[in-house]
Protein backbone atom coordinates (compact mmCIF):
# COMPACT_ATOMS: atom_id res chain seq x y z
CA UNK A 1 0.00 0.00 0.00
CA UNK A 2 1.10 3.54 -0.69
CA UNK A 3 0.34 6.02 2.06
CA UNK A 4 0.73 9.58 0.83
CA UNK A 5 -0.21 12.91 2.32
CA UNK A 6 -2.81 15.15 0.72
CA UNK A 7 -0.41 18.00 -0.13
CA UNK A 8 1.97 15.69 -1.99
CA UNK A 9 -0.91 13.96 -3.80
CA UNK A 10 -2.23 17.35 -4.91
CA UNK A 11 1.23 18.49 -6.00
CA UNK A 12 1.66 15.42 -8.24
CA UNK A 13 -1.77 15.93 -9.82
CA UNK A 14 -1.10 19.65 -10.31
CA UNK A 15 2.24 18.91 -12.00
CA UNK A 16 0.55 16.43 -14.35
CA UNK A 17 -2.17 18.94 -15.26
CA UNK A 18 0.35 21.69 -15.79
CA UNK A 19 2.56 19.72 -18.19
CA UNK A 20 -0.34 18.22 -20.15
CA UNK A 21 -0.21 17.26 -23.05
CA UNK A 22 3.42 16.33 -22.30
CA UNK A 23 4.15 13.69 -19.69
CA UNK A 24 5.17 15.03 -16.28
CA UNK A 25 7.56 13.16 -13.99
CA UNK A 26 9.29 13.36 -10.65
CA UNK A 27 9.96 11.62 -7.37
CA UNK A 28 8.88 11.87 -3.78
CA UNK A 29 11.86 11.21 -1.55
CA UNK A 30 11.65 9.84 1.95
CA UNK A 31 13.99 8.88 4.76
CA UNK A 32 16.03 5.76 3.88
CA UNK A 33 14.55 2.70 5.51
CA UNK A 34 11.02 4.15 5.64
CA UNK A 35 8.04 4.04 3.28
CA UNK A 36 7.20 7.71 3.83
CA UNK A 37 7.09 9.85 0.68
CA UNK A 38 7.83 13.24 2.23
CA UNK A 39 9.79 15.47 -0.11
CA UNK A 40 8.14 16.25 -3.45
CA UNK A 41 10.71 16.72 -6.23
CA UNK A 42 9.21 17.53 -9.64
CA UNK A 43 11.65 16.74 -12.44
CA UNK A 44 11.94 18.05 -15.95
CA UNK A 45 10.85 15.61 -18.63
CA UNK A 46 13.97 15.77 -20.79
CA UNK A 47 12.03 14.14 -23.63
CA UNK A 48 9.32 16.87 -23.51
CA UNK A 49 6.99 14.40 -25.12
CA UNK A 50 3.34 13.34 -24.84
CA UNK A 51 4.39 9.69 -25.14
CA UNK A 52 7.72 9.43 -23.34
CA UNK A 53 9.39 10.72 -20.21
CA UNK A 54 12.98 10.68 -19.14
CA UNK A 55 14.94 12.27 -16.33
CA UNK A 56 17.83 14.19 -17.81
CA UNK A 57 20.98 12.24 -16.90
CA UNK A 58 22.68 15.24 -15.23
CA UNK A 59 19.49 16.01 -13.27
CA UNK A 60 19.31 12.35 -12.21
CA UNK A 61 22.85 12.47 -10.85
CA UNK A 62 22.12 15.70 -8.93
CA UNK A 63 18.91 14.22 -7.54
CA UNK A 64 20.64 11.10 -6.24
CA UNK A 65 23.53 13.13 -4.76
CA UNK A 66 21.01 15.31 -2.99
CA UNK A 67 19.04 12.35 -1.65
CA UNK A 68 22.27 10.71 -0.57
CA UNK A 69 23.27 13.81 1.40
CA UNK A 70 19.89 13.81 3.13
CA UNK A 71 19.91 10.05 3.71
CA UNK A 72 16.83 9.62 1.52
CA UNK A 73 15.64 7.28 -1.19
CA UNK A 74 13.02 7.79 -3.93
CA UNK A 75 9.98 6.20 -2.27
CA UNK A 76 7.74 7.26 -5.17
CA UNK A 77 8.62 7.70 -8.82
CA UNK A 78 5.70 9.29 -10.62
CA UNK A 79 4.82 10.16 -14.17
CA UNK A 80 1.73 10.99 -16.15
CA UNK A 81 0.08 9.45 -19.16
CA UNK A 82 -1.74 12.09 -21.11
CA UNK A 83 -3.82 10.08 -23.57
CA UNK A 84 -3.97 6.61 -22.02
CA UNK A 85 -4.95 5.06 -18.70
CA UNK A 86 -2.89 5.33 -15.53
CA UNK A 87 -1.32 1.90 -15.96
CA UNK A 88 2.37 1.10 -16.58
CA UNK A 89 3.23 0.70 -20.25
CA UNK A 90 5.64 -1.88 -21.57
CA UNK A 91 8.37 0.78 -21.61
CA UNK A 92 7.58 1.75 -18.02
CA UNK A 93 7.85 -1.88 -16.95
CA UNK A 94 11.14 -2.27 -18.82
CA UNK A 95 12.80 0.63 -17.02
CA UNK A 96 11.26 -0.27 -13.66
CA UNK A 97 12.64 -3.80 -14.04
CA UNK A 98 16.11 -2.58 -15.01
CA UNK A 99 19.11 -4.16 -13.27
CA UNK A 100 19.72 -1.15 -11.00
CA UNK A 101 16.07 -0.22 -10.32
CA UNK A 102 15.01 -0.42 -6.69
CA UNK A 103 12.19 -2.98 -6.25
CA UNK A 104 10.94 -1.10 -3.19
CA UNK A 105 9.84 1.82 -5.39
CA UNK A 106 6.18 2.79 -5.60
CA UNK A 107 5.46 3.74 -9.21
CA UNK A 108 2.67 6.29 -9.31
CA UNK A 109 0.85 6.73 -12.60
CA UNK A 110 -1.41 9.70 -13.18
CA UNK A 111 -3.61 10.03 -16.23
CA UNK A 112 -4.73 13.42 -17.46
CA UNK A 113 -6.60 11.99 -20.47
CA UNK A 114 -9.91 13.28 -19.08
CA UNK A 115 -8.69 16.23 -17.15
CA UNK A 116 -10.63 19.41 -17.05
CA UNK A 117 -8.62 21.50 -19.48
CA UNK A 118 -8.85 18.87 -22.15
CA UNK A 119 -12.53 18.01 -21.87
CA UNK A 120 -13.83 21.36 -20.74
CA UNK A 121 -15.77 19.57 -17.99
CA UNK A 122 -15.41 20.85 -14.49
CA UNK A 123 -14.80 18.42 -11.67
CA UNK A 124 -13.10 15.75 -13.74
CA UNK A 125 -10.84 13.57 -11.70
CA UNK A 126 -7.29 12.88 -12.69
CA UNK A 127 -6.65 9.14 -12.32
CA UNK A 128 -4.04 8.41 -9.65
CA UNK A 129 -2.82 4.83 -9.20
CA UNK A 130 0.20 3.16 -7.65
CA UNK A 131 2.10 0.02 -8.62
CA UNK A 132 4.99 -2.16 -7.57
CA UNK A 133 6.96 -3.37 -10.56
CA UNK A 134 9.43 -6.18 -9.96
CA UNK A 135 11.11 -8.28 -12.66
CA UNK A 136 8.50 -7.37 -15.25
CA UNK A 137 5.56 -8.12 -13.01
CA UNK A 138 3.09 -5.32 -12.27
CA UNK A 139 1.05 -5.29 -9.08
CA UNK A 140 -1.37 -2.50 -8.34
CA UNK A 141 -1.52 -1.39 -4.72
CA UNK A 142 -3.98 0.58 -2.67
CA UNK A 143 -3.41 4.32 -2.25
CA UNK A 144 -4.30 5.81 1.11
CA UNK A 145 -4.34 9.58 1.33
CA UNK A 146 -3.64 10.95 4.78
CA UNK A 147 -4.01 14.58 5.78
CA UNK A 148 -0.51 14.56 7.25
CA UNK A 149 1.99 12.04 8.54
CA UNK A 150 1.64 13.36 12.03
CA UNK A 151 -1.84 11.89 12.35
CA UNK A 152 -1.40 9.34 9.58
CA UNK A 153 -1.99 6.26 11.67
CA UNK A 154 -5.55 6.99 12.71
CA UNK A 155 -6.65 10.29 11.18
CA UNK A 156 -10.27 9.95 12.25
CA UNK A 157 -9.63 9.12 15.87
CA UNK A 158 -7.27 11.88 16.88
CA UNK A 159 -8.55 13.60 19.99
CA UNK A 160 -7.49 17.20 20.45
CA UNK A 161 -7.55 18.43 24.01
CA UNK B 1 45.53 2.88 -9.54
CA UNK B 2 42.29 3.18 -7.59
CA UNK B 3 38.94 4.37 -8.79
CA UNK B 4 36.04 4.87 -6.43
CA UNK B 5 32.72 3.47 -7.59
CA UNK B 6 29.35 4.35 -6.08
CA UNK B 7 26.90 1.49 -6.18
CA UNK B 8 23.08 1.91 -6.21
CA UNK B 9 21.13 0.31 -3.35
CA UNK B 10 19.85 -2.73 -5.21
CA UNK B 11 23.32 -3.71 -6.49
CA UNK B 12 24.84 -3.59 -3.01
CA UNK B 13 23.83 -7.23 -2.62
CA UNK B 14 26.92 -7.85 -4.75
CA UNK B 15 29.19 -5.65 -2.64
CA UNK B 16 28.40 -6.91 0.83
CA UNK B 17 26.16 -3.91 1.41
CA UNK B 18 28.91 -1.40 0.61
CA UNK B 19 27.86 1.88 -0.93
CA UNK B 20 31.25 2.50 -2.49
CA UNK B 21 33.88 0.08 -3.73
CA UNK B 22 37.34 0.50 -5.23
CA UNK B 23 38.52 -0.86 -8.52
CA UNK B 24 41.15 -0.45 -11.20
CA UNK B 25 41.17 -0.27 -14.97
CA UNK B 26 42.28 1.95 -17.83
CA UNK B 27 38.78 1.97 -19.30
CA UNK B 28 35.28 1.58 -17.90
CA UNK B 29 35.15 -1.87 -19.45
CA UNK B 30 38.34 -2.94 -17.63
CA UNK B 31 37.08 -1.43 -14.39
CA UNK B 32 33.85 -3.42 -14.62
CA UNK B 33 35.84 -6.62 -15.22
CA UNK B 34 37.95 -5.85 -12.16
CA UNK B 35 34.86 -5.13 -10.07
CA UNK B 36 33.23 -8.34 -11.22
CA UNK B 37 36.29 -10.31 -10.11
CA UNK B 38 35.88 -8.82 -6.63
CA UNK B 39 32.08 -8.74 -6.54
CA UNK B 40 30.74 -11.63 -8.54
CA UNK B 41 27.68 -10.91 -10.66
CA UNK B 42 28.11 -7.17 -10.86
CA UNK B 43 29.11 -7.14 -14.52
CA UNK B 44 25.96 -8.92 -15.69
CA UNK B 45 23.90 -6.20 -14.06
CA UNK B 46 25.70 -3.44 -15.95
CA UNK B 47 26.63 -4.95 -19.29
CA UNK B 48 24.33 -6.85 -21.67
CA UNK B 49 25.14 -10.21 -23.24
CA UNK B 50 26.00 -8.31 -26.43
CA UNK B 51 28.70 -6.50 -24.49
CA UNK B 52 26.99 -3.11 -24.36
CA UNK B 53 26.21 -0.97 -21.37
CA UNK B 54 22.70 -1.78 -20.17
CA UNK B 55 20.32 0.91 -21.39
CA UNK B 56 18.37 0.97 -18.12
CA UNK B 57 21.53 1.91 -16.22
CA UNK B 58 23.33 5.26 -16.14
CA UNK B 59 27.07 5.36 -15.49
CA UNK B 60 28.95 8.58 -14.80
CA UNK B 61 32.67 9.25 -14.70
CA UNK B 62 33.33 12.41 -12.69
CA UNK B 63 29.73 13.61 -13.24
CA UNK B 64 29.87 12.96 -16.98
CA UNK B 65 27.38 10.47 -18.43
CA UNK B 66 29.54 7.88 -20.22
CA UNK B 67 27.05 7.74 -23.11
CA UNK B 68 28.70 10.98 -24.21
CA UNK B 69 32.29 9.93 -23.53
CA UNK B 70 32.65 6.58 -25.27
CA UNK B 71 30.48 4.29 -23.14
CA UNK B 72 32.46 1.21 -22.05
CA UNK B 73 35.57 2.57 -23.82
CA UNK B 74 35.60 5.69 -21.64
CA UNK B 75 39.18 6.11 -20.43
CA UNK B 76 39.80 6.18 -16.68
CA UNK B 77 42.65 7.41 -14.55
CA UNK B 78 43.68 7.14 -10.95
CA UNK B 79 41.43 9.12 -8.66
CA UNK B 80 38.43 9.14 -11.01
CA UNK B 81 35.04 8.70 -9.45
CA UNK B 82 32.41 6.48 -11.05
CA UNK B 83 28.70 6.53 -10.17
CA UNK B 84 26.13 3.92 -11.22
CA UNK B 85 22.42 4.82 -11.13
CA UNK B 86 19.17 3.34 -12.41
CA UNK B 87 17.91 5.26 -15.46
CA UNK B 88 14.47 6.72 -14.85
CA UNK B 89 12.29 6.85 -17.94
CA UNK B 90 9.19 5.38 -19.53
CA UNK B 91 6.31 6.23 -21.78
CA UNK B 92 2.73 5.47 -22.55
Amino acid sequence: MLRIDRATYDAIVAHAREDHPDEACGVVAGPEGTERPERFVPMLNAARSPTFYEFDSADLLRLYRDMDDRDEWPVVVYHSHTATEAYPSRTDVGYASGPAADPRTHYVLVSTRHHEKQTGLAGDDVEFRSFRIVDGEVNEEEVEIVESYLFGHSPTTVVYD
Amino acid sequence: MAIEVRIPTILRTHTGGNKTVQGTGATLSALIDDLDAQHSGLKSRLVTEEGKLHRFVNVYVNDEDVRFTGALDTPLKDGDSVTVLPAVAGGC
